[in-house]
């Protein structure tokens, strides 16, 4: 019944959050990595995370789609709680089958691109369609099709990733993430692992996601497409949020010192 | 009754009795295999879960297995359990001992084939929505066979021999047929060579079989990453792998 209210707000109001954050903490053993993350994210908004390594970034991501359980505090996707339940106010992890099922709203693109190697770049595409969300292959290929054309692959479709370089690796990647038809996709430093020649592609491929409306979040160092496409950006340092602002006024007028001082760094 | 009698030696190279025998050797040999590898499949899996209890049984069952003689094993099954009312004939103590043996050690060979599939593979397949069993087998298995077939053939070569040592609990094998026509023909060094010639034509055939399963199973193009992985020893990188899973 809770479930059908949220559903029907989310329907009325286009505002209403895909991502909700609240006081998320994480450990890894004793090291405090996560420290009290709070962030809302609302639908169609491009939110640009930026701090420098270590700083909990790249962990926030994973907690969100649940591939890390968080220790304290809640996420929830599209209104629903991520990978647990609440019971009287407190978190109870679901059983890995359930996560799963939670974790088909969230499309992610990983640094190492993690294409799986024995199948071809339509099998990659297909895989989770045919396998996950039970669509029949012919339908699940013709949509794959159409989405190796939206990143520019039109011909890499019989073609194995070691085929491939490694911004059309990235390219299927995001394609593969895609066809689940994600309530919001989230990038952890897509460019980090690519020569320089291959970055544009790739950014210029999230460019088009953010103009067509999606909602996404994007850990990158690149400030070029933090300008052109963030509606705001989020300073993370030591597991804190530092400070968040809209693109222009984050680069403008930072207000924290340890932003300033690390923009200093990475702008020249 | 001195000397190699080559007529002898000819005429038991074609014996009905003793081909039936290298049979009974290949069909055990191929139910062991099969019933070896969902036994190792299932350790494998419960030995790297997370429940301890699972874990616990895993690895009791392996210490059992790889910490007594295969021949023990068979006697304790075969003449031993009677006693307590487990009544089973020759060819059933043949198949438990022989599968429950194998399955420790290719549950060995297959947690080293998993660990060796990337850690970023299991995010990305998860990161999908796969369940844990949709993940195993159109993500990890796939990649694991590369690295499990080539060790698995050699274990189904040395099963093929290992095989003879039913004969002890008078499993009608190649061995046991071939110590059987000895005791009516008296001719020991004939048949025993003729026996060990059929053990040499399979394991060669089985050879020629798992040339082209590997061929089969390294087909598709593995990054560079994955191809340094696989020339690493097996047993670092399942020393390297079960840090990484402990890091997690």
């Amino acid at each position: 019944m809770m479930r059908e209210r949220v559903d029907q707000t989310l329907a009325s109001d286009p505002c209403q959050p895909v991502v909700e954050v609240e006081d998320v903490h994480k450990y890894f053993g004793a090291l405090h990595v996560l420290r009290g993350i709070s962030m809302t994210v609302r639908r169609g908004e491009v939110i640009v995370l930026i701090g420098p390594s270590g700083s909990g970034k790249s962990t926030l991501l994973r907690c969100i789609n649940h591939l890390e359980k968080i220790d304290q505090g809640r996420i929830r996707v599209g209104g629903h709680p991520m990978g647990y339940r609440e019971v009287n106010g407190h978190r109870v992890e679901l059983r890995e089958s359930e996560v799963a099922k939670h974790r088909r709203d969230v499309g992610m693109v990983f640094q190492q691109f993690n294409l799986f190697p024995h199948l071809t770049a339509l099998e990659n595409i297909v895989a989770g369609p045919i396998h996950v969300l039970q669509r029949r292959k012919e339908d699940a290929e013709a949509q794959a099709r159409q989405l190796l054309e939206m990143v520019g692959l039109p011909t890499k479709a019989d073609a194995y990733p070691a085929q491939l370089s490694g911004g059309q690796q990235q390219r299927v990647a995001i394609a593969r993430a895609l066809a689940m038809s994600p309530k919001v996709m989230l990038f952890d430093e897509p460019t980090s692992a690519l020569d320089p020649e291959m970055i544009t592609e790739v950014l210029d491929v999230m460019l088009k996601l953010s103009d067509q409306g999606m909602t996404m979040i994007v850990v990158t160092h690149e400030m070029g497409f933090a300008k052109a496409a963030a509606e705001r950006i989020i300073f993370m340092d030591e597991g804190r949020l530092v400070e968040e602002a809209p693109a222009p006024e984050f680069f403008a007028n930072p207000r924290q010192d340890r932003t300033r001082q690390f923009l200093s760094k990475i702008l020249h | 009754m001195p000397g190699w009698d080559w007529s002898a030696f000819f005429r038991y190279l074609f014996n009905w009795y003793l081909l039936e025998g290298a049979w009974t050797t290949i069909w055990l040999s191929a139910v062991v295999m099969t019933f070896g590898l969902l036994l190792g499949l299932l350790a494998a899996i419960m030995n790297m879960s997370k429940n301890r209890v699972l874990q616990g049984i895993a690895q009791f069952y392996l210490w059992i297995m790889r910490g007594t003689p295969l021949l023990v094993q068979l006697i304790i099954i075969y003449t031993g359990l009677p006693q307590i009312g487990i009544r089973l004939n020759v060819v059933q103590s043949a198949l438990l001992g022989l599968s429950l043996n194998e399955g420790a050690y290719l549950s060995e060979i297959i947690r080293a084939g998993i660990l060796s599939v990337p850690k970023g593979q299991f995010d990305a397949a998860r990161a999908l929505g796969m369940d844990y069993p949709t993940l195993m087998r159109v993500v990890v298995m796939p990649q694991a066979a590369r690295v499990i077939i080539p060790p698995l053939g050699n274990n189904f070569n040395g099963l093929l021999k290992t095989t003879s040592i039913t004969s002890v609990i008078s499993m009608e094998e190649l061995l046991r047929r071939g110590q059987m026509l000895i005791q009516v023909e008296f001719r020991v060094l004939e048949i025993f060579v003729v026996a060990a010639l059929y053990y040499l034509v399979m394991i060669t055939l089985w050879g020629m079989v798992q040339r082209r399963l590997e061929a089969h199973f390294g087909r598709s193009v593995a990054p560079a990453a994955d191809r340094a992985r696989i020339a690493e020893s097996p047993a670092k990188a399942l020393e390297r792998k079960e840090m990484e899973h402990d890091l997690r």
